[in-house]
Protein backbone atom coordinates (compact mmCIF):
# COMPACT_ATOMS: atom_id res chain seq x y z
CA UNK A 1 0.00 0.00 0.00
CA UNK A 2 1.27 3.01 -0.56
CA UNK A 3 0.24 6.79 -0.08
CA UNK A 4 -3.13 8.22 -1.14
CA UNK A 5 -2.97 8.74 -4.76
CA UNK A 6 -3.06 12.04 -5.78
CA UNK A 7 -3.69 11.93 -9.48
CA UNK A 8 -7.11 11.95 -8.92
CA UNK A 9 -7.07 15.42 -6.61
CA UNK A 10 -5.14 17.08 -9.16
CA UNK A 11 -7.57 18.08 -11.48
CA UNK A 12 -10.19 18.95 -8.64
CA UNK A 13 -7.53 21.09 -7.09
CA UNK A 14 -7.27 22.67 -10.47
CA UNK A 15 -10.96 23.49 -10.74
CA UNK A 16 -10.95 24.77 -7.33
CA UNK A 17 -7.98 27.26 -7.66
CA UNK A 18 -9.78 28.51 -10.78
CA UNK A 19 -13.18 28.90 -9.20
CA UNK A 20 -11.61 31.31 -6.72
CA UNK A 21 -10.06 33.33 -9.48
CA UNK A 22 -13.47 33.55 -10.66
CA UNK A 23 -14.93 34.85 -6.81
CA UNK A 24 -12.19 37.20 -7.09
CA UNK A 25 -12.82 38.82 -10.18
CA UNK A 26 -16.56 39.00 -9.29
CA UNK A 27 -15.64 40.96 -5.97
CA UNK A 28 -13.63 43.20 -8.41
CA UNK A 29 -16.35 43.47 -10.91
CA UNK A 30 -18.64 45.60 -7.93
CA UNK A 31 -16.02 47.34 -6.64
CA UNK A 32 -16.48 51.16 -7.53
CA UNK A 33 -13.14 52.44 -6.51
CA UNK A 34 -10.07 50.99 -4.77
CA UNK A 35 -11.51 49.46 -1.81
CA UNK A 36 -14.57 50.45 -2.22
CA UNK A 37 -17.33 47.77 -2.83
CA UNK A 38 -20.95 47.85 -3.81
CA UNK A 39 -22.47 45.62 -1.33
CA UNK A 40 -21.74 45.62 2.41
CA UNK A 41 -22.03 42.64 4.82
CA UNK A 42 -24.54 42.12 6.86
CA UNK A 43 -24.63 43.16 10.31
CA UNK A 44 -26.57 40.06 12.11
CA UNK A 45 -28.17 40.86 15.10
CA UNK A 46 -30.38 38.03 17.19
CA UNK A 47 -34.01 38.92 17.90
CA UNK A 48 -33.45 38.67 21.19
CA UNK A 49 -30.46 41.09 21.53
CA UNK A 50 -30.63 45.20 22.23
CA UNK A 51 -29.35 47.47 19.51
CA UNK A 52 -25.72 47.94 20.03
CA UNK A 53 -23.94 51.69 20.77
CA UNK A 54 -21.28 50.14 18.86
CA UNK A 55 -23.05 50.60 15.67
CA UNK A 56 -24.38 54.25 14.00
CA UNK A 57 -26.39 53.53 11.20
CA UNK A 58 -26.07 56.04 8.42
CA UNK A 59 -27.13 56.71 4.81
CA UNK A 60 -24.83 58.64 2.13
CA UNK A 61 -26.60 60.14 -0.79
CA UNK A 62 -25.01 60.27 -3.93
CA UNK A 63 -26.29 62.95 -5.77
CA UNK A 64 -24.98 62.72 -9.37
CA UNK A 65 -26.79 59.22 -9.17
CA UNK A 66 -30.28 60.80 -8.24
CA UNK A 67 -32.36 61.72 -11.15
CA UNK A 68 -34.77 64.37 -11.01
CA UNK A 69 -37.68 62.50 -12.69
CA UNK A 70 -37.51 59.66 -10.14
CA UNK A 71 -39.77 59.25 -7.47
CA UNK A 72 -39.26 55.90 -5.79
CA UNK A 73 -37.47 56.34 -2.88
CA UNK A 74 -40.18 58.15 -1.73
CA UNK A 75 -43.17 55.32 -3.02
CA UNK A 76 -41.01 52.62 -1.77
CA UNK A 77 -41.46 54.72 1.66
CA UNK A 78 -45.11 55.37 1.39
CA UNK A 79 -45.50 52.00 0.91
CA UNK A 80 -43.46 50.39 3.67
CA UNK A 81 -44.75 52.58 6.63
CA UNK A 82 -48.42 52.76 4.84
CA UNK A 83 -48.36 56.58 4.09
CA UNK A 84 -51.38 58.21 1.61
CA UNK A 85 -48.37 59.63 -0.19
CA UNK A 86 -49.98 63.11 -0.52
CA UNK A 87 -47.74 66.17 -0.28
CA UNK A 88 -50.96 68.77 1.44
CA UNK A 89 -49.64 70.25 4.59
CA UNK A 90 -51.68 67.84 6.76
CA UNK A 91 -50.51 64.73 5.34
CA UNK A 92 -47.51 63.02 6.88
CA UNK A 93 -44.04 62.92 4.29
CA UNK A 94 -41.20 61.04 6.13
CA UNK A 95 -39.26 61.93 2.64
CA UNK A 96 -39.22 64.06 -0.05
CA UNK A 97 -37.51 64.84 -3.37
CA UNK A 98 -35.96 67.80 -3.35
CA UNK A 99 -34.44 69.76 -6.97
CA UNK A 100 -31.83 72.36 -5.98
CA UNK A 101 -30.00 74.71 -8.62
CA UNK A 102 -27.57 76.98 -8.20
CA UNK A 103 -28.05 80.51 -9.09
CA UNK A 104 -24.87 81.36 -10.33
CA UNK A 105 -23.71 78.26 -12.87
CA UNK A 106 -27.20 76.59 -13.37
CA UNK A 107 -26.20 73.21 -12.08
CA UNK A 108 -29.41 71.29 -10.89
CA UNK A 109 -29.28 68.60 -8.01
CA UNK A 110 -31.51 65.90 -7.35
CA UNK A 111 -31.99 64.79 -3.96
CA UNK A 112 -33.90 63.02 -1.18
CA UNK A 113 -34.55 65.06 2.43
CA UNK A 114 -35.79 62.78 5.21
CA UNK A 115 -34.77 62.89 9.17
CA UNK A 116 -30.92 63.32 9.25
CA UNK A 117 -30.73 61.19 12.38
CA UNK A 118 -28.73 63.83 14.14
CA UNK A 119 -26.17 62.39 16.82
CA UNK A 120 -27.48 65.47 18.89
CA UNK A 121 -30.93 65.90 18.10
CA UNK A 122 -32.93 68.82 18.55
CA UNK A 123 -35.94 67.01 18.35
CA UNK A 124 -34.87 64.87 21.63
CA UNK A 125 -33.88 67.91 22.97
CA UNK A 126 -37.33 69.97 23.13
CA UNK A 127 -39.25 66.99 23.60
CA UNK A 128 -41.37 67.53 26.94
CA UNK A 129 -42.25 64.17 27.50
CA UNK A 130 -39.39 61.95 26.67
CA UNK A 131 -40.85 60.35 23.19
CA UNK A 132 -38.12 62.05 21.23
CA UNK A 133 -35.53 59.77 21.10
CA UNK A 134 -32.04 58.28 20.18
CA UNK A 135 -31.56 54.53 20.13
CA UNK A 136 -28.38 53.23 20.87
CA UNK A 137 -27.78 52.54 17.43
CA UNK A 138 -28.34 56.23 16.23
CA UNK A 139 -31.59 56.03 14.97
CA UNK A 140 -34.06 59.22 16.16
CA UNK A 141 -37.07 58.18 16.75
CA UNK A 142 -40.53 58.39 18.61
CA UNK A 143 -41.92 56.33 20.93
CA UNK A 144 -45.99 57.24 20.31
CA UNK A 145 -47.02 55.22 23.53
CA UNK A 146 -45.60 59.04 25.29
CA UNK A 147 -45.58 61.49 22.53
CA UNK A 148 -48.62 63.76 23.18
CA UNK A 149 -48.61 65.80 19.83
CA UNK A 150 -47.37 68.61 20.98
CA UNK A 151 -45.52 69.18 18.15
CA UNK A 152 -42.27 71.13 19.79
CA UNK A 153 -39.86 68.47 17.61
CA UNK A 154 -41.39 69.57 14.32
CA UNK A 155 -40.56 73.50 15.41
CA UNK A 156 -37.28 72.66 16.47
CA UNK A 157 -35.96 70.15 13.35
CA UNK A 158 -33.91 72.70 11.00
CA UNK A 159 -34.49 69.69 8.15
CA UNK A 160 -38.64 69.56 8.23
CA UNK A 161 -38.31 66.11 8.54
CA UNK A 162 -40.97 65.40 10.92
CA UNK A 163 -45.19 65.25 10.19
CA UNK A 164 -47.92 64.85 12.53
CA UNK A 165 -50.66 62.49 11.96
CA UNK A 166 -54.18 64.77 11.55
CA UNK A 167 -55.98 62.00 10.56
CA UNK A 168 -56.99 58.68 12.07
CA UNK A 169 -55.07 55.61 9.93
CA UNK A 170 -56.14 52.19 9.27
CA UNK A 171 -54.71 49.32 7.77
CA UNK A 172 -51.16 49.86 9.22
CA UNK A 173 -48.11 47.34 8.17
CA UNK A 174 -48.16 45.39 11.44
CA UNK A 175 -44.58 46.57 11.90
CA UNK A 176 -45.09 50.15 11.41
CA UNK A 177 -47.77 50.92 14.10
CA UNK A 178 -49.01 54.66 13.61
CA UNK A 179 -51.95 56.60 14.07
CA UNK A 180 -53.71 60.03 14.40
CA UNK A 181 -52.44 62.72 17.09
CA UNK A 182 -48.83 61.53 17.35
CA UNK A 183 -45.08 63.16 15.29
CA UNK A 184 -43.87 60.84 13.36
CA UNK A 185 -40.90 60.81 11.14
CA UNK A 186 -38.62 58.28 9.10
CA UNK A 187 -37.09 55.41 11.57
CA UNK A 188 -34.63 54.60 8.98
CA UNK A 189 -37.10 51.71 8.66
CA UNK A 190 -35.75 50.14 11.90
CA UNK A 191 -38.42 47.40 12.04
CA UNK A 192 -36.34 46.51 8.48
CA UNK A 193 -32.96 46.81 10.27
CA UNK A 194 -33.46 45.00 13.06
CA UNK A 195 -34.21 42.28 11.15
CA UNK A 196 -30.62 42.62 9.42
CA UNK A 197 -32.68 44.39 5.98
CA UNK A 198 -31.71 47.36 4.69
CA UNK A 199 -33.81 50.58 4.66
CA UNK A 200 -37.24 50.43 1.95
CA UNK A 201 -36.18 53.35 -0.08
CA UNK A 202 -32.09 52.50 -0.03
CA UNK A 203 -33.77 48.62 -1.63
CA UNK A 204 -35.75 50.77 -4.28
CA UNK A 205 -32.98 53.10 -5.17
CA UNK A 206 -31.20 50.42 -5.81
CA UNK A 207 -33.78 48.18 -7.43
CA UNK A 208 -33.88 51.01 -9.66
CA UNK A 209 -30.48 50.49 -10.78
CA UNK A 210 -29.13 54.04 -9.25
CA UNK A 211 -27.63 52.78 -5.87
CA UNK A 212 -27.94 56.77 -5.09
CA UNK A 213 -28.76 55.83 -1.30
CA UNK A 214 -25.56 54.13 0.64
CA UNK A 215 -26.50 52.65 3.73
CA UNK A 216 -24.43 51.40 6.39
CA UNK A 217 -22.72 51.75 9.91
CA UNK A 218 -20.76 54.60 10.34
CA UNK A 219 -18.93 53.29 12.95
CA UNK A 220 -17.20 50.73 10.77
CA UNK A 221 -13.96 51.41 8.59
CA UNK A 222 -15.09 48.77 6.80
CA UNK A 223 -18.21 49.45 5.60
CA UNK A 224 -19.02 50.55 2.16
CA UNK A 225 -20.11 54.07 3.62
CA UNK A 226 -17.51 54.52 6.03
CA UNK A 227 -15.30 53.79 3.03
CA UNK A 228 -16.61 56.16 0.58
CA UNK A 229 -16.75 59.24 3.31
CA UNK A 230 -13.06 58.11 3.72
CA UNK A 231 -12.67 58.73 -0.33
CA UNK A 232 -15.00 61.22 -1.70
CA UNK A 233 -16.18 64.76 -0.07
CA UNK A 234 -19.25 64.25 1.60
CA UNK A 235 -21.54 67.09 2.84
CA UNK A 236 -24.03 67.47 6.06
CA UNK A 237 -27.13 69.59 5.12
CA UNK A 238 -26.33 72.25 7.75
CA UNK A 239 -23.39 71.38 9.28
CA UNK A 240 -23.05 74.52 10.79
CA UNK A 241 -25.64 73.11 13.35
CA UNK A 242 -22.69 70.72 14.27
CA UNK A 243 -25.76 68.51 14.98
CA UNK A 244 -23.40 65.65 13.39
CA UNK A 245 -26.01 64.14 10.94
CA UNK A 246 -26.41 60.29 9.93
CA UNK A 247 -27.50 61.50 6.57
CA UNK A 248 -24.36 63.03 4.25
CA UNK A 249 -24.92 63.63 0.80
CA UNK A 250 -22.16 63.74 -2.12
CA UNK A 251 -22.05 65.72 -4.60
CA UNK A 252 -24.01 69.14 -3.11
CA UNK B 1 -80.13 57.46 97.21
CA UNK B 2 -77.56 57.02 94.56
CA UNK B 3 -75.97 54.04 95.77
CA UNK B 4 -79.37 52.05 96.24
CA UNK B 5 -80.29 52.88 92.63
CA UNK B 6 -77.15 51.28 91.19
CA UNK B 7 -78.12 48.36 93.21
CA UNK B 8 -81.26 48.46 91.79
CA UNK B 9 -79.81 48.56 88.06
CA UNK B 10 -77.09 45.82 88.86
CA UNK B 11 -80.03 43.87 89.56
CA UNK B 12 -82.42 44.29 87.19
CA UNK B 13 -79.67 43.97 84.58
CA UNK B 14 -78.59 40.21 85.89
CA UNK B 15 -82.10 39.14 86.08
CA UNK B 16 -82.50 39.78 82.41
CA UNK B 17 -79.03 38.20 81.37
CA UNK B 18 -80.19 35.00 83.08
CA UNK B 19 -83.57 35.35 81.37
CA UNK B 20 -81.27 35.20 77.90
CA UNK B 21 -79.15 32.33 79.24
CA UNK B 22 -82.49 29.97 79.69
CA UNK B 23 -84.53 31.24 76.71
CA UNK B 24 -80.98 30.39 74.78
CA UNK B 25 -80.53 27.15 76.43
CA UNK B 26 -84.36 25.63 75.59
CA UNK B 27 -83.76 26.61 72.43
CA UNK B 28 -80.19 24.67 71.58
CA UNK B 29 -82.47 21.40 73.71
CA UNK B 30 -84.99 21.99 71.19
CA UNK B 31 -82.69 21.76 68.07
CA UNK B 32 -80.01 19.65 68.92
CA UNK B 33 -80.84 16.83 71.94
CA UNK B 34 -84.72 16.03 70.18
CA UNK B 35 -84.41 13.32 67.91
CA UNK B 36 -86.74 14.80 65.83
CA UNK B 37 -83.60 17.92 65.26
CA UNK B 38 -81.96 15.09 62.93
CA UNK B 39 -84.69 14.82 60.30
CA UNK B 40 -85.71 18.46 60.06
CA UNK B 41 -81.89 19.55 59.75
CA UNK B 42 -81.69 16.87 57.16
CA UNK B 43 -84.38 18.71 55.39
CA UNK B 44 -83.50 21.62 55.85
CA UNK B 45 -80.22 20.85 54.17
CA UNK B 46 -81.83 19.26 51.36
CA UNK B 47 -83.90 21.82 50.18
CA UNK B 48 -80.90 24.66 50.73
CA UNK B 49 -79.02 22.68 48.13
CA UNK B 50 -81.86 22.04 44.94
CA UNK B 51 -82.84 25.48 45.28
CA UNK B 52 -79.17 26.39 44.75
CA UNK B 53 -79.22 23.78 42.19
CA UNK B 54 -81.71 24.95 40.60
CA UNK B 55 -80.85 29.05 40.75
CA UNK B 56 -77.41 27.79 39.31
CA UNK B 57 -79.00 26.05 36.52
CA UNK B 58 -81.63 29.20 35.48
CA UNK B 59 -78.81 31.82 35.92
CA UNK B 60 -76.27 30.05 34.11
CA UNK B 61 -78.08 30.96 31.02
CA UNK B 62 -79.10 34.69 32.42
CA UNK B 63 -75.39 36.26 32.92
CA UNK B 64 -74.14 37.19 29.93
CA UNK B 65 -70.47 35.72 29.23
CA UNK B 66 -68.09 36.74 26.78
CA UNK B 67 -68.12 34.58 23.74
CA UNK B 68 -63.93 33.78 22.66
CA UNK B 69 -63.57 32.74 19.55
CA UNK B 70 -60.51 29.96 19.86
CA UNK B 71 -57.20 30.52 18.47
CA UNK B 72 -55.65 28.89 15.45
CA UNK B 73 -52.57 27.93 17.41
CA UNK B 74 -52.11 25.02 18.99
CA UNK B 75 -50.87 26.71 22.57
CA UNK B 76 -50.36 30.18 24.35
CA UNK B 77 -46.70 31.63 25.08
CA UNK B 78 -48.47 31.34 28.81
CA UNK B 79 -51.29 29.33 31.07
CA UNK B 80 -54.70 30.76 30.09
CA UNK B 81 -54.99 31.94 33.84
CA UNK B 82 -51.89 33.88 33.40
CA UNK B 83 -52.75 35.34 30.15
CA UNK B 84 -55.92 36.67 31.33
CA UNK B 85 -54.41 38.36 34.39
CA UNK B 86 -51.09 39.64 33.45
CA UNK B 87 -51.49 39.76 29.45
CA UNK B 88 -51.16 43.38 29.89
CA UNK B 89 -48.04 43.51 31.56
CA UNK B 90 -46.46 41.11 29.30
CA UNK B 91 -47.56 43.46 26.21
CA UNK B 92 -46.41 46.43 28.28
CA UNK B 93 -43.01 45.31 28.65
CA UNK B 94 -42.29 43.93 25.12
CA UNK B 95 -43.68 47.80 23.65
CA UNK B 96 -40.88 49.30 25.64
CA UNK B 97 -38.45 46.78 25.02
CA UNK B 98 -39.34 47.21 21.18
CA UNK B 99 -39.22 50.91 20.47
CA UNK B 100 -36.66 51.62 22.46
CA UNK B 101 -33.98 48.46 22.13
CA UNK B 102 -35.12 47.22 18.69
CA UNK B 103 -35.90 43.71 20.52
CA UNK B 104 -38.15 42.42 18.76
CA UNK B 105 -38.95 38.79 19.69
CA UNK B 106 -42.04 37.38 18.88
CA UNK B 107 -43.08 35.55 21.89
CA UNK B 108 -44.28 38.27 24.21
CA UNK B 109 -45.33 40.81 21.15
CA UNK B 110 -48.53 42.27 20.06
CA UNK B 111 -47.82 40.80 16.68
CA UNK B 112 -47.67 37.09 17.83
CA UNK B 113 -51.10 37.54 19.82
CA UNK B 114 -52.71 38.72 16.31
CA UNK B 115 -51.03 36.04 14.31
CA UNK B 116 -53.14 33.36 16.47
CA UNK B 117 -56.00 35.06 17.74
CA UNK B 118 -57.19 37.27 14.59
CA UNK B 119 -60.49 35.88 13.72
CA UNK B 120 -61.41 33.16 10.76
CA UNK B 121 -64.28 35.44 9.72
CA UNK B 122 -63.01 38.87 9.58
CA UNK B 123 -59.30 37.95 10.15
CA UNK B 124 -58.94 40.29 13.01
CA UNK B 125 -58.85 40.61 16.65
CA UNK B 126 -61.45 43.34 16.93
CA UNK B 127 -64.55 44.06 15.22
CA UNK B 128 -67.45 42.32 16.47
CA UNK B 129 -67.94 41.53 19.93
CA UNK B 130 -66.65 37.75 19.17
CA UNK B 131 -63.56 39.39 17.84
CA UNK B 132 -60.76 37.85 20.76
CA UNK B 133 -59.34 41.19 21.91
CA UNK B 134 -62.77 42.87 22.02
CA UNK B 135 -64.93 40.70 23.60
CA UNK B 136 -63.32 40.44 27.13
CA UNK B 137 -62.78 44.39 26.68
CA UNK B 138 -66.08 45.21 26.04
CA UNK B 139 -66.95 42.84 28.77
CA UNK B 140 -65.03 44.08 31.36
CA UNK B 141 -65.68 47.66 30.01
CA UNK B 142 -61.59 48.58 29.63
CA UNK B 143 -61.29 50.85 26.85
CA UNK B 144 -59.30 49.39 24.14
CA UNK B 145 -57.03 51.64 22.05
CA UNK B 146 -53.87 49.24 20.88
CA UNK B 147 -55.14 49.16 17.95
CA UNK B 148 -56.26 53.12 16.90
CA UNK B 149 -52.51 52.81 15.76
CA UNK B 150 -51.54 49.06 15.78
CA UNK B 151 -52.98 46.89 12.72
CA UNK B 152 -55.43 44.44 13.80
CA UNK B 153 -54.82 41.89 11.39
CA UNK B 154 -51.87 39.32 10.91
CA UNK B 155 -49.18 40.44 8.84
CA UNK B 156 -49.99 38.63 5.51
CA UNK B 157 -53.68 40.29 5.69
CA UNK B 158 -52.83 43.79 6.67
CA UNK B 159 -53.68 46.19 3.68
CA UNK B 160 -50.34 47.84 3.01
CA UNK B 161 -48.19 46.19 3.91
CA UNK B 162 -44.79 46.50 2.46
CA UNK B 163 -44.54 42.75 1.22
CA UNK B 164 -45.80 39.46 2.80
CA UNK B 165 -43.80 37.89 5.16
CA UNK B 166 -44.61 34.56 6.72
CA UNK B 167 -44.16 34.68 10.36
CA UNK B 168 -43.32 31.89 12.04
CA UNK B 169 -42.19 31.21 15.51
CA UNK B 170 -41.54 31.60 18.62
CA UNK B 171 -45.51 32.51 19.64
CA UNK B 172 -46.45 29.20 18.89
CA UNK B 173 -43.78 27.76 21.48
Amino acid sequence: MSGPDHSQDQPEAVSRRQFIGWGAAAVAGIMIAPGVTLFDLAHGRPAGEAASGKVRWGMLIDTSQCSAGCNDCVTACNTENHLSGGIRETDSQWIRKMELKDQRGGKTHSLPMMCQHCEHPPCVDVCPTGASFKRADGIVLVDRHICIGCRYCMMACPYKARSFVHEEVTGQNPDVPRGKGCVESCTLCAHRIDRDQKPACVEACAAAGRNAIIFGDLNDPQSEISKRIATYATTQVRADLALNTAVRYQGI
Amino acid sequence: MKAEGGRMKEKAGTACRSWLRARRESLRQLFILHPSSFILRAVLIATAMFAGMLSSAVYADRVPKPVIEAAQGEKCVESTDFMRRHHMELLMHQRDETVHKGIRARKYSLNGCIECHASRKNDSVIGTDQNFCQSCHSYVAVKLDCFECHASKPKALAAGAGGVQVLTGQAAK
